[in-house]
């Protein structure tokens, strides 16, 4: 009786629980997956400044694939994501092996190294883009040291631009990387650590053979987070360069704002926002389900 | 030795990160003559307060001279309702996933999940198509909230989710047992355990969107743009002569908000960030 009453209320609040659910499972289905498969059918049309029902095939890729400055999108998102994961994913973790050694003042050297992350990309991209300004930044002050012909005008330079990018995004992030790998690091059991110092490995060794391969996971999680900030980076290059000198610092997240929003050109900013889409399922998609595998 | 060079290491790192922020905050306080006579790592020489004033009530943006504050304010106008109901439902919705599992919740958790990760470039156009026929195109209010809390409603509910997960189902069924129905259990059982988490999903869910600038910039119009669209619209202002000064006095007000959250609740960050996605 008290079995079945139970059953009864508990079937009246399964279908409670459906009801309140279902507002944010209508927005997921429509707001994401509705609108990825709009901004699809964007791409096929001959849409300008106002969506247009005019289909036009893969016009719109052909435009996209022929503009050089789609191109030096992409090959910028090449250089700066990969200099950018690499670099900010190595310094996370030499910091974080570092801080691993028993350091007094740890919180200290955290809250230093993190805090850029509590800061917009925009204000990070404003700080940088005075820091590098040749006149009063890095340049000037190496001259001001006696170096008088030092050169270091990066952020003028359409060959070099880019890597400035790299400087304030590396800044911003590594410490979210150390956060990282130092939350890895404290997970790795001690007593594997203790086992390999019995059997006589030093610090080095142990490194090497016991703790970065304990830390796979970790690697994982910090490529995924760091690919995926490196294809949505957007304010902090808008702010540092404003994709320029010319569109030298262009990315496609650049590409698609000012071909949908400048340029009124919505059917090509469609499909490359649908690349953008495409590189970022086959950078980070496969990783976030083997992740979420290996965790259910 | 060795500690020696560790503690080398980590000084010399913790200057590069340190730097920025320290040119930021003298450049604020020089005038512009003292910035082209002294190097940017000078001291100010007479802290001067004219960059913050005008930065913050004088300088011009887009159509107005009122400086950054209105757009400060707005920040706060779309964070304060955006954090609140978006961890609301984010709490309600964990709280079903996990103890009022049904054939699908699966699937929802996963759609959710895929949702985090996608670039929102693909949903821009949509969406300013649907604010445009909603009649809130350009708005702060109810606009640019409404983006915040949908996009919002991934990560909130996947903290929540994740939270509630190690929460025992047996005191959710002892509940049941007594009685209590749906709503009950929420309000007596759950959000009592659940402090820690708002805090960890109030503090993200407040950091992303103060800082958030695609949404704002695509999605809001002049006098209602957040306060990171307004910073970048003065840096960009081509006058005769640069104000560093007052970029860096904007600058460091537009990032005060967040630094304090940090300061003030950084364990909390620190676990959003490394339990949770990061959005852009």
């Amino acid at each position: 009786m008290a079995h079945s009453m139970m059953q009864r209320s508990g079937g009246k609040d399964q279908v409670i629980a459906g009801l309140m659910l279902s507002p944010t499972v209508l927005a997921a289905i429509f707001f994401i997956y509705a609108f990825i498969l709009w901004t699809i059918w964007l791409s096929l049309t001959r849409s300008t400044i106002l969506p247009s029902n005019h289909f036009v095939g893969l016009a719109n890729y052909r435009d996209l694939f022929g503009s050089s400055r789609w191109w030096r999108s992409l090959s910028n998102l090449g250089i700066f994501g990969g200099l950018y994961v690499a670099i900010s994913m190595a310094i996370g973790l030499f910091l974080a092996i570092l801080l691993d050694q028993r350091i007094r003042g740890e919180r200290l050297f955290q809250v230093i190294f993190l805090y850029p992350m509590a800061i917009s990309a925009v204000v990070t991209g404003v700080a940088w883009r005075w820091l590098l300004d040749p006149n009063f930044g890095v340049q000037a002050i190496v001259r001001s040291l006696g170096f008088s012909h030092f050169q270091f005008a990066w952020i003028d330079d359409p060959d070099f631009a880019i890597y400035t990018v790299v400087i304030a995004a590396v800044w911003q992030t590594s410490g979210f990387m150390m956060a990282i790998f130092l939350a890895g690091l404290r997970g790795i059991s001690p007593d594997i650590v203790k086992a390999a110092r019995i059997d006589g490995a030093g610090t080095l060794r142990i490194y090497r053979r016991v703790i970065l391969p304990n830390l796979a996971p970790t690697f994982f999680v910090a490529f995924i987070l760091s690919a995926g900030l490196a294809i949505k980076a957007f304010g902090l290059i808008i702010a540092l360069t404003g994709g320029g000198p010319g569109y030298s610092t262009n990315v496609p997240t650049i590409f698609m704002y000012v071909f949908s929003f400048e340029r009124g050109e919505m059917g090509v900013g469609a499909a490359s926002a649908l690349i953008m889409l495409a590189i970022m399922m086959v950078v980070v998609v496969p990783f976030v389900i083997l992740d979420a595998r290996r965790k259910v | 030795m060795r500690r020696l060079s560790i503690y080398f290491l980590l000084t010399l790192a913790a200057l590069f990160f340190l730097l920025p922020l320290y040119i930021m905050l003298v450049t604020s306080f020089k005038t512009m003559p003292e910035i082209y006579s002294q190097g940017i790592l000078a001291l100010p020489r007479q802290f001067d307060l004219y960059a913050w004033r005008h930065a913050w009530s004088g300088a011009t943006i887009g159509a107005s001279d009122q400086g950054i504050h209105p757009f400060f304010i707005n920040s706060f106008e779309l964070v304060i309702p955006a954090v609140i109901i978006s961890t609301a439902i984010g709490a309600i919705n964990g709280y079903i996933l996990t103890h009022w599992r049904f054939r699908g919740a699966n699937i929802i958790f996963y759609l959710l999940l895929l949702g985090t990760v996608f670039p929102f470039q693909i949903i821009l156009l949509p969406m300013a198509w649907v604010q445009g026929k909603l009649h809130i195109a350009g708005t702060l209010i109810p606009g640019l909230v409404m983006v915040h809390i949908i996009y919002g409603l991934a990560f909130t509910t996947l903290f929540f989710r994740n939270y509630y997960v190690s929460i025992p189902h047996d005191l959710v069924r002892a509940a049941r047992v007594d009685g209590a129905g749906f709503f009950r259990i929420f309000w007596r059982v759950m959000l009592p355990l659940s402090t820690p988490i708002i805090m960890v999903t109030a503090i993200w869910q407040f950091t992303m969107i103060w800082n958030n600038f695609l949404f704002g910039v695509v999605f809001t119009n002049s006098d209602q743009q957040p306060v990171t669209v307004a910073i970048n619209d003065l840096v960009d202002t081509v006058t005769s002569v640069h104000m560093w000064n007052v970029d860096m006095a904007a600058a460091l007000i537009a990032a005060i908000p967040t630094l304090v959250v940090y300061l003030l609740a950084g364990k909390y960050f620190v676990r959003g960030l490394t339990g949770g996605a990061v959005k852009g």
